[in-house]
């Protein structure tokens, strides 16, 4: 392969037929520095910058996402070492450092294969190219549920697929036999004719020279041994006994301890700032003003408003430093506004229509509305959510002698790496990024803000210093998921068929089909307009599904409804060219036992969605009393393509219902004066134990392509649950959270009427 | 100056007497697995055993447990090369997701199965009902302790001494 140059790098990544960088052979003295270190001993071979091969036969899998929580890690690991034919008691693998030659740029180019909105730089060039383009804007992100469909369908495969291949040539030249009659299994390599075997490691090195196959060949699934069995996650035994390192777990000479606060209504600033009594405190040794600034990267550009910090000898010596803080905030614009001001602007939006841009025009939707036998019209609402990831925001920064290192979890580390950089002045190559396990992400720690700040604290004390948000501060100063509203009409004609879908909603992001449905419609008109506020949004766990999702597979059960007809039939009924959805469909309905009779104050709700490339479908379960619904079982019906980790893509899909659960149950950011009204679980819910649900999940392996696990769980469980509550009481829910007084009292209306 | 044992170690701090355990057990301690959540006792991160009773450390002054005995997660296992049941049983069910709530999951799952060897699903509800899981592994959580309350009743039936399901009353004759 000759020296290893960047231009190297891309030539075979574009050789590699996907715009992946399979093939970086690094030999012993033709390592790249940042590299180095990984490569643990001398006899060591870094086949390509995702496979090392050691000495003792042990294969380290390096793993360019984050681990949240969702599993990835061991997922591409399976997927690398079963095309790798490995010995899985020897696969081991470890997240790859923040530097840009573990960028996966498989995740761009997923997100170019998915439609996705990427900026138009990138968008042409769907090869090499990409690869460049993705490195410029950072990419080593974890969302979108993209690890598994793209780093390991087209990154982790074939890169197990070519080592193996690179192997089998270095044995066939060792023994001078056709590589053709060498077989892999099990990390050893066989030459049944002359009895011949031996372990992987023996041509590790030799394979290091041979340039990497353009393409190699992969296996079909009835080959798999490794991908689609349950293999135990690595990560779970340290989760067990506490040593599990989180970024709060670092602990530096010398560090010290920081809390922050910013003004609490979105867009102030610092007017007037009294520290005398907290500087006065045992302990505290600084209180420090950050500016506002701006923020950017992948996610856009993002205001940064001022803030303030006490550092101390402890974190809990700063937080009473900062409590003793005198601050008056700058007043803004904003500062009278409230939730119900926010809602009636979509309301006055929609009704305007300025500027309405199509999703989907189909079909002639004025006909079908002027021929229809019956419309119908409804209104729909979902609040602002906060992420509440368990692990409240922190990280730990070490500025020192020109360079900063910065413990942190993060889905985004080499944005982060570029955002702590331009912030204090510094080449990028002067940052090194540590990320650390996740307590949750769900989106929210794709933003820098928070290491940012702690990397400004070092800085400016000259100390290592662990930055720790209050829970208070990581509700108050989220990114979050937006509240949005939306309008429905539907025609239906005299048989009950759905004969035209009109639907206007404010606030699009991503993904773009988000909104869409799947149902067979001939009349179909799909758009939105522009209704921006203050708050600050970002990516919350399925994004724009976890809004449409409710609005969408709510609004068919009602048209179904409408119809007179049952909403599973009626489903069913509109999905006949569409086998994978009505499988998940029917799955759930089945393993539901859906249309057998439940109880007085029993119902079921459905839904289906199709996100990240899975289907998923739900029935939910509940019981109402007394005006309060409690969900009693979930059945999700999920096909995934292929399920690689079955008990990965289960507990995903699990998760995904609990945290919708969370949200459809009790979520709801309320802003008042401008700023959030909660601050902490007793007002912002979470899902408990004596409220969960019991939750199967049935998965359907159709060998389409491999699909997300880690945000379709979320958005359907919502509708099902409003659809239950409707098949239940007669109420149909149209604004959530469920725990709203309102829907409580129309419940008990509706019972005693 | 604070005297108090941790994990069968005898302790002292210099710490502000107000001091949330929790802070003085990190960052005094260096004992990083018991996790700081919320600050208020909503959400059971921060859950360790003072004289075998799940408390929420992040709103325990260090002065309350002068004197008492604290268990937190890296004291769960018997040893250092034993699990205790419930770890053992977080495996096998693949409880952890991010993992972040775990701790705080087990110390107060432990208190319950030492209280209360054999807990129906209500008994677990309601000892579990202050831990919050974001990644919402209840199911699997439930199904854990159940599982190690099994085996603890194998282990004890095996070894043939105290079951306390069966032998309320009887004397302990091993340990």
């Amino acid at each position: 392969m000759g020296k290893w140059t960047r231009r190297g790098f891309l030539t075979t990544a574009a050789l590699a037929g996907g715009g992946l960088g399979i093939g970086i052979a690094l030999r012993p003295g033709n390592r790249l520095p940042g590299l180095a270190k990984h490569v643990a001993g001398d006899g060591d071979t870094l086949l390509n910058t995702w496979v090392m091969l050691g000495e003792d036969n042990g294969i380290k899998v390096i793993v360019p996402h984050s681990e949240m929580g969702q599993g990835a890690g061991t997922a591409l690991a399976q997927m690398l070492a079963d095309e790798m034919d490995a010995d899985w008691n020897l696969v081991t693998f470890e997240e790859a450092p923040a530097i840009e030659d573990f960028a996966n740029h498989s995740m761009g180019h997923g997100m170019l294969l998915a439609g996705a909105d990427l900026p138009d730089m990138i968008v042409p060039s769907a090869d090499g190219l990409m690869i460049k383009a993705a490195q410029a804007l950072d990419l080593q992100i974890t969302g979108g549920s993209l690890s598994v469909r793209t780093t390991g369908e087209y990154g982790m495969r074939t890169a197990g697929a070519a080592v193996k291949q690179m192997l089998k040539t270095a044995a066939a030249d060792a023994w001078q036999v056709s590589a053709d009659d060498i077989t892999a299994r099990s990390s050893h390599l066989y030459h049944q004719a002359s009895g011949r075997s031996a372990p992987y490691a023996e041509f590790a090195t030799a394979a290091a020279d041979i340039a990497p196959p353009v393409k190699p060949t992969l296996k079909k699934p009835d080959q798999f041994t490794i991908m689609g069995t349950h293999v135990e996650r690595h990560d779970i035994p340290a989760k067990v006994d506490g040593s599990a390192q989180f970024a709060m777990d670092v602990q530096l000479p010398g560090m010290l301890y920081a809390t922050v606060q910013r003004a609490p209504t979105f867009g102030g600033g610092i007017e007037r700032l009294d520290d005398a009594r907290a500087r006065e405190m045992a302990g505290v040794v600084d209180v420090i003003r950050l500016p506002a600034a701006e923020g950017g990267g992948i996610v856009g550009a993002y205001a940064v408003p001022e803030s303030v910090a006490v550092v101390a000898d402890s974190y809990w010596t700063a937080k009473n430093g900062l409590a003793a803080l005198d601050i008056t905030w700058s007043q803004t614009a904003q500062q009278a506004l409230s939730s119900d001001d926010i809602f009636a602007q979509f309301a006055r939006d929609i009704a305007a229509r300025t500027d309405r841009a199509s999703d989907v025009e189909q079909g002639d939707l004025a006909g079908a509305m002027s021929s229809a036998t019956l419309t119908v019209e409804a209104d729909y609402q979902v609040p602002y959510l906060a992420h509440s990831c368990m692990e409240p925001l922190n990280a730990t920064a070490s500025v020192a002698d020109g360079r900063c290192e910065i413990w942190v979890g993060s889905q985004n580390p080499l944005g982060f790496r570029g955002e702590v950089a331009k912030t204090l002045g510094l080449d990028v190559d002067q940052v090194q990024v540590h990320n650390c396990l996740l307590g949750g992400g769900f989106g929210r720690k794709a933003v820098a803000d928070y290491a940012v700040q702690a990397a400004q604290l070092s800085q400016a004390t000259g100390k290592p210093v662990q930055l720790i948000w209050s829970r208070e501060e990581d509700i108050r100063q989220d990114r979050y998921r937006p509240a949005i509203a939306s309008q429905f009409r539907a025609a239906l004609d005299e048989s009950g068929d759905l004969i035209g879908w009109e639907n206007t909603y404010v606030d699009k992001h991503e993904p773009a089909e988000a909104p869409l449905i799947p149902y067979a419609v001939a009349a179909q008109d799909i758009g939105h307009v522009a209704s921006p506020t203050h708050v600050p949004f970002g990516a919350w766990r399925s994004v724009d599904h976890s809004q449409h999702g409710f609005f969408t597979e709510s609004f068919i059960d009602e048209v179904a409804h409408a119809a007179g007809e049952d909403p599973y039939a009626y489903r069913a009924d509109r999905l006949k060219d569409k086998p994978r959805h009505l499988a998940v469909l029917k799955k759930a309905a089945e393993a539901a036992d859906w249309g057998t009779p439940l109880g007085k104050g029993r119902g079921r709700g459905i839904s289906l969605q199709e996100s990240f490339g899975s289907l998923v479908a739900q029935v939910v379960e509940v019981t109402v009393e007394n005006g309060e619904t409690r969900v009693d079982r979930v059945v999700a019906a999920v096909d995934a393509g292929f399920a690689v980790s079955p008990d990965g893509l289960s507990a995903q899909i699990e998760s995904g219902i609990a945290y919708g659960l969370t949200a459809a149950m009790y979520g709801e950011i309320t802003i008042e004066n401008g700023a959030v009204k909660q601050s902490n679980f007793h007002d912002y819910p979470a899902l408990r134990m004596p409220d969960a649900p019991s939750i199967e999940t049935h998965i359907i392996d159709s060998y389409a392509p491999v699909g997300g696990a880690g945000e379709p769980g979320t958005p359907g469980v919502a509708p099902a649950l409003a659809n239950a509550v409707f098949d239940a009481t007669g109420v149909r829910v149209r604004r959530l959270p469920l725990n709203r007084p309102e829907v409580k009292l129309q419940i008990e209306d509706r019972a005693s009427a | 100056m604070i005297e108090l044992t941790v994990n069968g170690q005898n302790r002292r701090l210099e710490v502000d007497p107000s001091t949330p355990l929790l802070w003085a057990i990190r960052e005094q301690l260096s004992l990083t697995g018991t996790r700081f959540g919320c600050g208020v006792a909503q959400c059971g991160a921060c859950t360790v055993q003072l004289n075998g009773t799940a408390i929420r450390s992040c709103v325990t002054p260090i002065a309350a447990a002068a004197g008492q005995e604290i268990t937190t997660i890296e004291g769960l296992a018997p040893s250092e090369d034993e699990l205790h049941p419930l770890q053992s049983a977080w495996i096998e069910h693949q409880v952890p997701q991010c993992g972040y709530c775990q701790s705080g999951q087990l110390m107060s799952a432990s208190a319950l199965l030492a209280q209360n060897p054999n807990p129906t699903d209500e008994d677990i509800d309601a000892a579990m009902a202050g831990n919050i899981c974001r990644c919402g592994m209840y199911g699997r959580i439930k199904s854990a302790i159940k599982t190690a309350a099994a085996s603890q009743a194998q282990t004890a039936a095996t070894v043939g001494f105290f079951d306390p399901a069966e032998q309320a009353g009887q004397e302990v004759t091993g340990g």
